[in-house]
């Protein structure tokens, strides 16, 4: 893999959200090219690329929008999904702040090659700055006519929405999200109907993620073939991750797919706070399963290479923890997350994440009998797969990965625990 | 009640979306934005307002967290504790705050000026530990950040 240095979503150009300084930097110009061709080589061009939706599923992008339609009597409508919600991930946030046109360019040949009556772009509720910020740059957008009706002066027409979310994790799934959209609790919807068939308000819709349609105006302007070469084939392009934890150098570093998490750990954020050892990472967004300190070498950030560690890219959001890190304290609170964000939609999810909750917290608390090790990896597997969406999974996968790589950790606490202070079961427990 | 121009601004959105459901989510961060919390009374006036049954607005503004349901201070503190602060101490962050006031993780000062609150991640993870008053971020929080932004807040 050669060298890439280039930051092609976050480069360094002083006041990039703002529309003249963004058009003197080609900016608009991969949508004036994608309105010369016809929606179809849109697609295929998106396609040839291989991008991946940077959302945490990693679904083909140009695969997503080719599912839709080409005729359809009801209005189509394209999803950003900015809800930012899995801790670890602060990526977003950047391009709405820094390079918001470009986001709108790749939503505008988005909506172009599907045909989209309306673009929605859902952004958390707590981003306040940044919808602002993103707010003025679709106005600004509007009133150079490429967001409106017949956009450049085509028979394209399309207008851009931002709904913003009211706190809540679970809006970040798609199909939540488009029930918030539609003044509905934030429910996961049974899939199929797929949104491309039934999506908002019943009409075929997609969804995807900011940074993956930030990366749209670059692929049409340069071309797939370019785009394709950048990072792994499988799975190329920038990433951005974000990192954070106990490192000196917090952020988000803009990188190629492929980057070894080493670098992107010690040369980009600084290495850890204090020179400490590491005692494991989060490789992409708190949902996906830790890597321990000594297991770090050679762990290549992108779809294929995690896969092999049985983890994932998710997000892109690295969370780094030292040598001192209590792995059940961060556990429990994770676990926390997921329970206070359980929807309640399905059994499992609802009472099993809260069950989990609870023995963590006997861990914590100095309570924990042996067998609780078991049992909590018991209710792990027993939430995922059986849920509607991937929340109960995401909730699954760091307790698994916790027990299987610090089951000693939680053996340790037990038996020192239980030498030191005597198990006293509560009262109604006794009498049984 | 709402406020004529909050009115307006709900029926502003209307030409957004297909139908009045969806305006649900805005009109209630209108009304907190007005009144800083959503009460009963609010949620059966957008009902009204937006030809919805009350049920379906009450049922909407209970699931999602930013909607206060109790009223909150002039200034609502919200403390990330998710695991990339928890890791830089967002613990003692949130103690300190309290500390300072003299009251609990979600109580409000007798002056109702302050309301504490720990929240989920807040997508400041590369700028931990932090904590949202109001409408900003405050974020690398140390304990003397803390005195000069609540300093500035009095």
């Amino acid at each position: 893999m050669s060298e890439f240095n280039e930051k092609l979503l976050l480069p360094n150009i002083p006041d990039l959200h703002k529309i003249e300084v963004y058009e003197q930097n080609n900016g608009y110009s991969g949508l004036r090219k994608a309105i010369g061709m016809t929606a179809d080589a849109v697609i295929d061009e998106v396609k040839k690329s291989n991008l991946k939706g940077r959302g945490g599923a990693g679904f083909p992008t140009g695969l997503k929008w080719s599912f839709m339609p080409k005729q359809s009597a009801k209005p189509k409508y394209l999803c950003a999904n900015g809800d930012e919600g899995e801790p670890g991930t602060f990526k977003d946030r950047q391009i709405f702040g820094f390079n918001p046109h470009l986001f709108i360019e790749g939503s505008l040949i988005a909506a172009y090659a599907m045909g989209i009556k309306a673009v929605y772009v859902y952004i958390r509720g707590e981003y306040v700055k940044w919808i602002k910020i993103l707010q003025q740059a679709i106005d600004e957008a509007y009133s150079k006519n490429y967001i409106g009706k017949n956009i450049l002066g085509s028979q394209f027409s399309t207008d851009v929405y931002i709904v913003r979310g009211a706190g809540a994790y679970i809006c970040g799934e798609e199909s939540s999200l488009m029930n918030s959209i539609e003044g509905e609790r934030g429910y996961p919807r049974v899939k199929p109907p797929f949104p491309a068939q039934v999506g908002l308000w019943g009409c075929p819709t997609t969804i995807n993620n900011i940074e993956t349609l930030a990366n749209v105006p670059l692929i049409i302007l340069r071309g797939a073939e370019w785009y394709s070469q950048i990072g792994v084939p499988k799975h190329p392009g920038t990433l951005l991750f974000g990192v954070s934890g106990h490192v000196k150098k917090p952020g988000v570093y803009e990188l190629p797919t492929g980057s070894l998490l080493t670098d992107i750990i010690f040369k980009h954020a600084g290495g850890v706070r204090d020179d400490k050892k590491i005692k494991a990472v989060i490789p992409g967004g708190s949902s996906t399963k830790w890597i321990l300190g000594g297991e770090l070498d050679g762990v290549k950030m992108d779809a294929d290479s995690l896969k092999a560690y049985d983890t994932s890219i998710g997000t892109g959001g690295v969370i780094v923890m030292d040598e001192d890190t209590d792995v059940i304290k961060v556990l429990a609170r994770l676990t926390h997350f997921y329970h206070h964000e359980s929807c309640g939609q399905c059994t499992p999810c609802r009472e099993g994440c809260g069950w989990m909750e609870k023995i963590l917290n006997r861990f914590i608390a100095g309570e924990a009998r042996i067998e609780d090790v078991d049992l909590l990896l018991n209710v792990a597997n027993n939430i995922e797969g059986n849920t509607v969406c991937a929340l109960g999974d995401a909730a699954a996968w760091p307790v698994q990965s916790v027990i299987k790589k610090f089951r000693g950790e939680f053996e340790k606490r037990v038996k020192k625990i239980s030498s030191e202070k005597k198990y006293v079961p509560p009262p109604h427990l006794i009498s049984v | 009640m709402l406020t004529q121009e909050n009115i307006n601004k709900i029926n502003a959105l209307k030409k957004q979306f297909p139908d009045n459901k969806s305006l649900t989510i805005p009109a209630l961060h209108i009304a907190q934005e007005q009144f800083g919390w959503v009460s009963e009374d609010s949620m059966k006036e957008i009902a009204s307002l937006l030809n919805l049954p009350e049920s379906h607005v009450i049922g909407v503004a209970t699931f999602y967290s930013m909607f206060n349901k109790k009223p909150v201070g002039q200034y609502h503190i919200q403390v990330c504790t998710n695991v990339s602060c928890q890791l830089l101490g967002s613990e003692k962050i949130s103690q300190y705050i309290c500390n300072k006031f003299n009251i609990k993780v979600g109580e409000t000062t007798s002056d109702k000026k302050f309301t504490v609150s720990e929240v989920e991640c807040l997508g400041s993870c590369g700028t931990a530990p932090m904590m949202q008053v109001n409408d900003d971020y405050y974020e690398n929080l140390t304990p003397e950040k803390i005195d000069h932004i609540l300093q500035d807040l009095k």
